[in-house]
C-alpha cells in the first residue's frame, strides 16, 4: 500500500492523483491503466473467439459422414458443464465484492471455491473428449470435428490458463493482503473470468444447443 | 560422427543445395563469430545486457526497432534485387523455380510484417510519449516483451533460409498449397510460427499504445489538441486490436493442420480452403492501413513544419484518419473477387474500396493546402513528404481502377497488381517512415543525417522507384502474371522487365547511399545543440536531444494545440523549462530481463514446432508461463529518480 | 441482350484519355487493352471509365503540387502570401470531399452493373457451349459435356458462341486468366464456378493459370483457339476418331504434378468432373453445386440431337438428389 500510495502525483506518467471515492481498485491511477489495458486485451480475445465461432459456423455441416453434432454432444455433459461454470463467475463476482469491502478472508474462500469449480470444469470437459476421442470422434476425422475441438479447446484452455493465474493471485493476496495492487488483480483475473463465462455461453447455445436440437 | 554430421548439413543446413548456401551459411557464421569478437574485445557484453537487453525505456526500444527496421529492409530489398536480376530476360537461369519461390515469399512476408511493421513501431516508440508529454508508454515492460517477441518472430523467420529452408507459398500462403500435403519441410511452419510470435507482440503494441494516448496525456492535452502523428497513431492502434486476431486465428488454424492434422483448410475430410483466404485478409487489408495511417500521420507533423504553417483542416485529417481505420474492415473481400462471390457481394466491396479513396484524397489536398502560402523548407523529411504526394496519388489512382471488380477480373494477379501495391506502400509506408526517421533523428541520436548524401539518395531511390514499376502497369496489361519465375521470349515482355530490372538497382544504390549517409552522419552530422533543429510544432521539440531517460523533468501543462510553436512565437518558451522548486522524484519503471528470456523461450518453443520437436516446444512455452507466473509475483519494479539527479542532469543541458 | 454501353460521351472521352495515358502505345502485345470479346471489351470499358475518373483528381493533385511547392518555396525574396495561421475553410473542404464522392458514386454505379452483366451470358439468343475446366498440378484440363471430349493445355471454342467455363481445381487452386477474352475467375478445390466468355473473331489467345501453385506453376499456360463453327464441329469429329480415350488411370496420372504439352481426348470418365469437385468438399455446398448441375442440364439437353453427353449431365444430378436436404429444386440461386 505504502509503495502505491508514494507513487501517487508524480507517477512516470503523471496520472492524476488518487480518488479514494472509487472502488479500490481503480484508486491508483497506475492500477487503472491497467484496468482499461486489460479491457483492450479483451476486445482482441473476444475478435479470437469471433474468428474461431465463424470458423466453426463455416464448417460445422463438414462432417464427411464421420459423428454429427447431434450424435456427439452428451446434455447432461454440458449441461453440468454450463452449471458449474456459471456458478463460479458468481463466486468469482462475490470475491470482487469482498475485495471491496476489505474482507481478506472471504475474497480468499471465494477465490478458492471459483478456482475448484473452475477445476472440475476443466476436469468435465476433458472428460467429454476422451469419449469422444474414444468414439473416433478425432480431431483428424472430419472439418467439423477440427472446428469443435479447437473452438471449445480454446476456451478450455483459456479457463486451464485462468486457474493457473487465479491461484498466483490468491496466494499474492494471502501473502500481501488487500492493497490498490492487488485489488486490481483481483478484479483483473475476475475480469478475465467473466468473460470466460460470456464465450461459453455462446459456446453452449451456438455449439451444443444448435447442435443438438438442429 | 562424419556420417551423423553430414546428415545434419543436408537436413538442416542445406547443404547439398550449393555454394550460395554454403556462402551464407560461412557469411552468417563468420558475422556471428565478429559480431561476439567485437563485443568481447570492448568488454561491451555488460553495456549490452544493461543499456539494450533489458531496457524499458521507450526510446531504446524505438531505436532497436528503427535497425531492425533498416536491417530487414536490407534483407527484403536483396530478395527484391534478386528476383529482378532473374526477370531481367526471358527464359533466365540465374535462379530455379523453388528458389525463386522461397525469395519472394520471403521478400513479401519480411517487407510487410519485419520492416514496414517495426519501422511503425519505432515511430511509435521514440514519438508518441515524447508528443503527448509522458514519461514512458503504460505498460514499459509489456512494450519490452512486445519487442523481443516481434526480434525472435524475425530471426526465427529469418533463419529458415539457412536452417531447414525458407517457406515457398507467397506470403499470404493460402492453402491447399500450403497445406503439408502439397508443401512438406520445415519451410511453412517456418511462416506460420515467425507471424504467430510477432503477431502476439505487434497485438501487445496496439494495446499499449492506445492505452497510453488514451490515458497518459499531459493536462490540458485534450484530444482535439493532439498532434496529428498521435492520432494517427490512435488510428493504427485500433485497426491493430481489430485486425490482429484474425491473423492469429489463421495461422494458428493453418498450424492445427499442418502439425496436428486436423482439416481446417485442407482439401480432404470437409476442409474449407476459403475460410482461410476470408480470415487471411480480414486481417490482411486492415494491415496495410495498419502500416499507412501512421506514414500519414509523419507527413502531416512534416508538412506543418516544413511549411512554417498550421496544418490544414485538422478536424478533416482525425476524421478522415478515423474514417480510414473504419471502412479498412469492409474492403477484405477485394483481395478476391475472382473466388466466385457473388455479384451482389462484389459491388458492396468493390463500392467500400472506392470509398477508401475519398478520406484519403481529402489528406492529400488538406497536405497540399497546408503547404499553400506557407514558406516550403526542401529538407530531406519534406523531400520525401512531396515525393509521396504524386507516388501515392497515382497508387490511389490505380487503387481505385483495381476496385472496379469487373476491371480487376483483368488487373488480378497480374503486375498490374504488383506495381500498384508497391506504389501504394513504397510511396506510402517507406517514404513515409524515410521521412520520419529523417525528420525525428536529431531527437534520437543527437544529430542531423548529413542533407548532401541524403539529396543522392532520395533522387536515386525515386527516380529508380518509377523506372522499376511504372513498367510494371505496362506488363500486367500485357497479361503477365505474378509470381513467374521465368517467361516465354514471344510475348514481348523482356524489354520492360528489363528496364524494370535496371530500376530495382537504383533503389539499391539509394538504399546503399541512405547507409552511407548514416555512417558519415555518426561522425560528421550537424550536431543538434538546441533540440529544436526544424523549428518544430509539437512538444517533443521543446526537450533536449537526445531526451534525458525520464524525458520531461516537468510535466508540461498544454493549453493548444501546436503548443511549443504558440510557446516560441509568443516568446514564452522558457515556460517549459523545468524550475527546481517544481521538480520531483520521478517514478520509472526498473529495466527487466525477463521480456528478453521470454522472447527466448519464444524462439525455443517455435522452433520445436517448426521441427515436430515436441519436447523443445513444450519447454519453450513452460518456460513462457514460468517468466509470465515470476511477473505475476513481481512487487518491486520500480524506482524513483531523485530530484538531485534530474536537476543534475538539466544543469548539465543548460535547461536549469 | 446488349451488354452495358457507357454513354457515348463518356466512352469518347475515355478513349481519348486512354490513347493519352498509354503513349507507350498498344500494340498487340498488350493484350488487355486488345479485346477480342464481348466480355474483354465490357472489361476495358470499364478500366477506361475509371482511368477518366481517377484523372480528375490526379491531374488537379500534380498540377497543385508543383505550383504550390514552387510558389511558396523558402526563399529570401519570396514575394508569395505568407499565412502561417490560416488553416480552415469550410468551402474548399466541402469541395473535396463532394468531388470523390461523386466520383465514386459514378463509378461505383457502373462497377455495379458491369459486375450484374458479367455473370450472364455475352448472347443470350445464341446456345452456349459449356467447357468444364479442371487446374492440375501443372497442366489444364478442358472438357466437353456436350461433345464428351477432352483436351490438355488447349482449349477449342466457335467464335460468336459464349462459352460457359466451369471450373474447378484437383491441386492447389489457380486461376483462368485469358485476357483477350475476358478476366480471370479462379478454380478452387471443392468449388464449381461459371465464368463467360466468348471470343468475337477467329485467333489464337494467349491463357495462363494466374495464381501461384507452385514449382511447374510459371510453365502452366494453355491457347485458346477460337475457329469458326464448322471448323469447331470438324475438329471435334476429328478428336472423336483420332485421339485416346482418358480413362480413371489416364486421370489419375494426369493428377501426378509435372508440365505437360497439348493432348486430346475422345472421351472421358463419366461424372469426372462433378466427382472431383464432390470430392473434395462440393457436397458442402449445395446451392452451388444445384446452379452448375442446373446449368449443365440444360446445356446436355440442347447438345443432344449432336450427340451424346446425357450420362454427364445425369449422374451429378442423381447424386445430388440422392443426398438427404440436398434436392434439387431447379432454383438458380445467385451463388456464383
Amino acid at each position: 500500500m505504502a509503495v502505491a500510495e508514494k507513487a501517487l502525483g508524480h507517477a512516470h506518467g503523471h496520472l492524476s492523483g488518487a480518488d479514494l471515492a472509487k472502488p479500490l481498485e481503480y484508486q491508483d491511477p497506475h492500477q487503472s491503466v491497467r484496468i482499461l489495458g486489460f479491457w483492450l486485451f479483451l476486445a482482441t480475445d473476444m475478435l479470437l473467439f469471433g474468428c474461431l465461432f465463424a470458423t466453426y459456423l463455416v464448417l460445422h455441416t463438414h462432417t464427411d459422414g464421420g459423428p454429427t453434432a447431434k450424435e456427439l454432444f452428451d446434455i447432461p455433459g454440458f449441461t453440468a458443464e454450463t452449471f458449474i461454470l456459471l456458478t463460479s463467475s458468481f463466486t468469482g463476482g462475490l470475491a470482487t465484492l469482498a475485495m471491496r469491502n476489505r474482507n481478506k478472508k472471504q475474497v480468499l474462500a471465494w477465490l478458492a471455491v471459483t478456482i475448484l469449480l473452475g477445476l472440475s470444469f476443466v476436469g468435465l470437459e476433458a472428460q467429454e473428449f476422451y469419449k469422444d476421442v474414444l468414439e473416433g470422434a478425432t480431431m483428424q476425422r472430419s472439418a467439423f470435428l477440427s472446428a469443435f475441438f479447437t473452438l471449445v479447446g480454446t476456451h478450455g484452455s483459456h479457463v486451464s490458463l485462468g486457474i493457473v493465474w487465479m491461484f498466483s493471485i490468491l496466494l499474492q493476496v494471502a501473502k500481501r493482503g488487500l492493497t490498490q495492487v492487488t485489488a486490481r488483480k483481483i478484479f483483473i483475473v475476475n475480469l478475465y473470468w467473466h468473460f470466460l463465462d460470456v464465450v461459453w455461453v455462446f459456446i453452449f447455445t451456438v455449439v451444443y444447443l444448435f447442435g443438438v436440437v438442429l | 560422427m562424419p556420417d551423423a554430421l553430414r546428415q545434419f548439413a543436408d537436413t538442416y543446413l542445406m547443404w547439398q543445395e550449393g555454394p550460395m548456401i554454403w556462402i551464407s551459411d560461412v557469411l552468417i557464421l563468420l558475422t556471428s563469430i565478429g559480431i561476439v569478437a567485437t563485443l568481447t574485445y570492448f568488454k561491451k557484453w555488460k553495456w549490452l545486457w544493461r543499456e539494450w537487453l533489458t531496457t524499458v525505456d521507450h526510446k531504446k526500444i524505438g531505436i532497436m526497432y528503427l535497425i531492425a527496421a533498416l536491417l530487414m529492409m536490407f534483407r527484403g530489398g536483396a530478395d527484391g534485387l534478386l528476383m529482378r536480376t532473374q526477370l531481367a530476360a526471358p527464359g533466365m537461369h540465374f535462379l530455379d523455380a523453388e528458389h525463386y519461390d522461397q525469395i519472394f515469399t520471403t521478400h513479401g512476408t519480411i517487407m510487410i510484417l519485419f520492416m514496414a511493421m517495426p519501422f511503425i513501431f519505432a515511430m511509435f516508440n521514440i514519438v508518441v510519449p515524447l508528443q503527448i508529454g509522458a514519461r514512458d508508454v503504460a505498460f514499459p515492460y509489456l512494450n519490452a516483451i512486445s519487442f523481443w517477441l516481434f526480434f525472435f518472430g524475425a530471426l526465427l523467420f529469418n533463419i529458415s533460409f539457412v536452417f531447414g529452408g525458407s517457406p515457398d507459398a507467397g506470403w499470404f500462403s493460402y492453402p491447399p498449397l500450403s497445406e503439408l500435403q502439397f508443401d512438406p519441410g520445415p519451410g511453412e511452419n517456418f511462416y506460420l510460427l515467425a507471424l504467430q510470435i510477432s503477431g502476439i507482440g505487434s497485438i501487445a503494441t496496439g494495446i499499449n499504445f492506445l492505452a497510453t494516448i488514451l490515458k497518459m496525456r499531459a493536462p490540458g492535452m485534450t484530444l482535439m489538441r493532439m498532434p496529428l502523428f498521435t492520432w494517427s497513431v490512435v488510428a493504427a492502434c485500433i485497426v491493430i486490436i481489430f485486425a490482429f486476431p484474425a491473423l492469429t486465428v489463421a495461422l494458428a488454424l493453418l498450424m492445427l493442420d499442418r502439425i496436428v492434422g486436423t482439416h481446417f483448410f485442407t482439401i480432404l475430410h470437409g476442409g474449407n480452403p476459403m475460410m482461410y483466404i476470408n480470415l487471411f485478409w480480414v486481417w490482411g487489408h486492415p494491415e496495410v492501413y495498419i502500416v499507412v495511417l501512421p506514414a500519414f500521420g509523419i507527413f502531416s507533423e512534416v508538412v506543418a513544419t516544413f511549411s512554417r504553417k498550421r496544418v490544414f483542416g485538422y478536424s478533416s485529417m482525425v476524421a478522415s484518419l478515423i474514417l480510414i481505420s473504419v471502412i479498412s474492415y469492409f474492403v477484405w473481400a477485394h483481395h478476391f473477387f475472382t473466388m466466385g462471390a457473388g455479384a451482389d457481394v462484389n459491388t458492396f466491396f468493390a463500392v467500400a474500396s472506392m470509398a477508401v479513396g475519398i478520406p484519403t484524397g481529402v489528406k492529400v489536398f488538406n497536405w497540399l493546402f497546408t503547404m499553400y502560402r506557407g514558406r516550403i523548407r526542401l529538407n530531406l523529411p519534406m523531400l520525401w513528404t512531396i515525393a509521396f504526394v504524386p507516388c501515392f496519388a497515382l497508387g490511389g489512382a490505380t487503387g481505385i481502377m483495381l476496385a472496379a471488380a469487373p476491371a480487376d477480373y483483368q488487373y488480378h494477379n497480374s503486375y498490374f497488381l504488383i506495381a500498384h501495391f508497391h506504389q501504394v506502400l513504397i510511396g506510402g509506408v517507406v517514404f513515409g517512415m524515410l521521412a520520419g526517421m529523417y525528420y525525428w533523428w536529431p531527437k534520437m541520436f543527437g544529430f542531423k543525417l548529413d542533407e548532401r548524401i541524403g539529396r543522392w539518395a532520395f533522387w536515386f531511390f525515386n527516380i529508380g522507384f518509377y523506372v522499376c514499376f511504372m513498367p510494371q502497369y505496362a506488363l500486367g496489361f500485357m497479361g503477365m502474371q505474378r509470381r513467374m519465375y521465368t517467361y516465354p521470349a514471344d510475348m514481348g515482355w523482356g524489354t520492360l522487365n528489363f528496364i524494370s530490372t535496371v530500376g530495382a538497382y537504383l533503389m539499391g544504390i539509394g538504399f546503399v547511399l541512405i547507409v552511407a549517409q548514416v555512417l558519415y552522419s555518426i561522425k560528421y552530422g550537424e550536431r543538434d545543440l538546441t533540440g529544436d533543429p526544424w523549428d518544430g510544432r509539437t512538444l517533443e521539440w521543446s526537450l533536449p536531444s537526445p531526451v534525458p531517460h525520464y524525458n520531461f523533468a516537468v510535466i508540461p501543462t498544454v493549453t493548444d494545440r501546436d503548443y511549443w510553436w504558440k510557446l516560441k512565437e509568443e516568446g514564452r518558451t522558457d515556460e517549459l523549462k523545468p524550475k527546481p522548486e517544481d521538480i520531483q522524484p520521478i517514478h520509472m519503471p526498473k529495466n527487466s530481463g525477463r521480456p528478453f528470456i521470454m522472447g527466448v523461450l519464444f524462439f525455443v518453443a517455435g522452433l520445436g514446432f517448426v521441427f515436430n520437436w515436441y519436447v523443445l516446444a513444450v519447454l519453450g512455452l513452460l518456460g513462457v508461463v514460468v517468466t509470465l507466473l515470476a511477473r505475476s509475483f513481481e512487487y518491486d519494479d520500480e524506482y524513483y529518480i531523485q530530484p538531485e539527479e534530474v536537476e543534475h542532469v538539466e544543469a548539465a543541458l543548460g535547461r536549469l | 441482350m446488349k451488354r452495358t454501353q457507357l454513354p457515348k460521351s463518356n466512352r469518347v472521352l475515355a478513349l481519348a484519355a486512354l490513347t493519352a495515358l498509354l503513349v507507350s502505345g498498344c500494340g498487340p502485345e498488350y493484350l488487355v487493352l486488345n479485346p477480342a470479346g464481348p466480355v474483354a471489351r465490357e472489361e476495358l470499358h470499364l478500366i477506361e471509365l475509371s482511368t477518366v475518373l481517377v484523372l480528375i483528381v490526379i491531374i488537379p493533385v500534380l498540377a497543385l503540387l508543383a505550383y504550390i511547392v514552387w510558389r511558396y518555396r523558402d526563399k529570401p525574396d519570396n514575394k508569395a502570401p505568407y499565412t502561417p495561421k490560416w488553416s480552415e475553410s469550410k468551402a474548399l473542404e466541402v469541395v473535396w470531399w463532394g468531388i470523390p464522392v461523386v466520383i465514386v458514386a459514378v463509378l461505383g454505379y457502373y462497377t455495379g452493373k458491369s459486375t450484374f452483366n458479367l455473370t450472364e451470358p455475352p448472347q443470350k439468343d445464341v446456345q452456349p457451349l459449356t467447357v468444364q475446366v479442371t487446374s492440375l498440378n501443372w497442366k489444364w484440363l478442358f472438357q466437353y459435356p456436350g461433345q464428351n471430349v477432352a483436351t490438355v493445355n488447349y482449349v477449342e471454342i466457335p467464335v460468336g458462341v459464349p462459352i460457359q467455363f466451369e471450373l474447378t481445381a484437383d491441386a492447389p487452386m489457380n486461376s483462368f486468366w485469358v485476357p483477350e477474352l475476358g478476366g480471370q475467375e479462379y478454380t478452387m478445390p471443392g468449388m464449381a464456378m461459371r465464368l463467360w466468355l466468348e471470343a468475337d473473331k477467329p485467333g489464337t489467345y494467349y491463357g495462363s493459370g494466374a495464381n501461384f501453385t507452385g514449382k511447374g506453376f510459371a510453365h502452366m499456360n494453355f491457347t485458346v483457339k477460337a475457329v469458326s463453327q464448322d471448323e469447331f464441329d470438324q475438329w471435334v469429329k476429328q478428336i472423336k476418331s483420332n485421339s485416346p480415350a482418358l480413362t480413371m488411370t489416364g486421370y489419375e496420372q494426369l493428377k501426378q504434378p509435372s508440365v505437360v504439352g497439348t493432348m486430346s481426348y475422345s472421351s472421358y470418365p463419366p461424372g469426372l468432373f462433378h466427382d472431383v469437385v464432390w470430392a473434395d468438399g462440393g457436397r458442402y455446398m449445395p446451392d452451388m453445386m444445384n446452379d452448375m448441375t442446373g446449368m449443365q442440364g440444360q446445356t446436355a439437353d440442347a447438345a443432344k440431337p449432336n450427340g451424346a453427353a446425357t450420362d454427364t449431365a445425369k449422374s451429378p444430378a442423381g447424386d445430388t438428389s440422392s443426398m438427404p436436404g440436398m434436392q434439387m429444386d431447379g432454383g438458380q440461386s445467385a451463388g456464383h
